[in-house]
């Protein structure tokens, strides 16, 4: 059964649609950021992953879609491209996408696992990051090697370690260009916690331990579909944790969802309202795909909810940008 | 199987106030400061009600403080240390009551 099935059949959850009356927030706003899934394929086959990347993937997105990707960003006007995978290292096209998105646009990111930063074939690719000013959004779900290894794989956390102490040396998290986030994803079917407090507690013991600087931590709220989802429903867990994110719906998230800001390519040029929704293939209301957004000019759309919005919407909100709290 | 303890029934824990709303209400006033940030962070707090849980053998205490912890970052090995701390006081507890036998036993035994 799929999670679209799942939800359905989980009646004791009202629909998501069903918490607001305001139809502007059913609409997209102003359009700024361009998500890019450059693939599927990945070095890891992290036990939370919503795309459920891993090395057997062989989804990846074409050079032709890539330039679609180019001309959609131009003619619509967007302010930030959001480049992620799997390891969107891996894609063949990688280096020559990036260094074209860095063309034309000032705020390019990349999702990084990091460690496929030291796979031979990849080492190079730090050197690229700082030479065109990429913003990085590394994961390291813990500051504990036990805890990231366990949701990661072995000595993820090691390896990972080792590239940050080479991202620092490159100038990441100390230069001002040159921004380095880190992504903290709870290991299981619980909130993340405190934004601010996790951010000051990874700061001092990274640095503490490694010598390790960067400039923010994002907490964000694993969503129920995925590998992630089926865990939830192999486990007994599902109904228990969507009804702690329904329970937890707080309204002033709702202006910043990321969804209403931006739109997410997937490897093949299809269009979604954001990466849940691209897991879950659950296109954008239009139907358009990235060749048609490459010509026409930006209409507000409709945008495509189910029962996993409530993660974005729990607490103090989440987004691919951490929590989203008005 | 039947049993006292069903984890559905912590929901149901404000029915309590249903036949006495003004002591339930108290009770809330009062619990809700003292888990909040004070001179202790709020964190600092739920690892002792872990502990106190534990020591008291809740099991509506040890699922929700535990859900609580996990969502504040605190992982298996903090509250397992935290559990180990009311198991000492418990152990020291039974063993400084040996004092009481010792002083039966010096007054009874010739």
């Amino acid at each position: 059964m799929d999670m679209k099935e799942q939800f359905r059949e989980l009646s004791s959850i009202p629909a998501f649609q069903s918490k607001f009356t305001d139809p502007a927030v059913a609409k997209t706003d102003a359009m700024n950021v361009l998500q890019i899934n450059v693939g599927r394929m990945c070095n890891l086959a992290c036990k939370h992953c919503h795309v459920e990347a891993g090395p057997n993937r062989t989804e990846v997105m074409s050079r032709e879609v890539m330039e679609a990707c180019l001309k959609a960003y131009t003619n619509w006007g967007f302010e930030t491209i959001d480049i992620t995978g799997g390891a969107p290292e891996m894609n063949p096209d990688f280096r020559w996408f990036v260094e074209e998105c860095c063309k034309i646009c000032k705020h390019v990111i990349v999702r990084s696992n990091m460690v496929i930063l030291l796979e031979e074939g990849y080492t190079d690719i730090p050197e690229l990051y700082a030479k065109n000013k990429v913003e990085l959004f590394v994961s390291l779900p813990h500051y504990k090697a036990k805890k990231t290894n366990r949701q990661r794989g072995d000595m993820v956390f090691e390896r990972s370690i080792e590239v940050l102490k080479k991202l620092n040396a490159l100038g990441y998290g100390k230069d001002p260009e040159l921004v380095l986030n880190m992504v903290y994803n709870p290991g299981g079917a619980f909130f993340p916690p405190d934004q601010t407090t996790m951010e000051k507690e990874y700061k001092e013991i990274l640095g503490r331990d490694y010598g390790i600087v960067f400039n923010n931590l994002f907490c964000i709220t694993n969503n129920p579909i995925g590998r992630f989802g089926a865990f939830l429903v192999s486990s007994g867990n599902f109904e228990g944790y969507m009804k702690k994110l329904y329970d937890a719906f707080n309204p002033a998230t709702l202006e910043n969802m990321m969804c209403r800001f931006q739109v997410s390519v997937r490897w093949d040029g299809e269009l979604y309202d954001c990466d849940f929704n691209q897991a879950a293939d659950m296109k954008v209301t239009t139907k358009d795909t990235i060749f048609d957004i490459a010509e026409k000019p930006y209409e507000p759309r409709t945008i495509y909810f189910d029962k996993h919005c409530y993660a974005c919407t729990a607490g103090a909100g989440s987004s691919c940008g951490g929590t989203t709290e008005a | 199987m039947n049993t006292y303890y069903n984890p559905d029934d912590l929901a149901k824990f404000a029915t309590i106030g249903e036949e006495a709303s003004a002591l339930w209400d108290a009770f809330l006033a009062y619990y809700g400061p003292v888990m909040a940030d004070g001179a202790l962070t709020a964190r600092e707090k739920a690892l002792i009600a872990l502990a106190v849980s534990h020591s008291e053998m809740c099991p509506y205490c040890i699922d929700s403080y535990t859900q609580t912890l996990l969502s504040m970052g605190v992982d298996e090995e903090e509250m397992t240390e935290a559990i180990h701390v009311a198991a000492a006081m418990k152990a020291g507890i039974t063993l400084v009551h040996g004092v009481q036998m010792k002083n039966v036993v010096d007054k009874l035994e010739q």
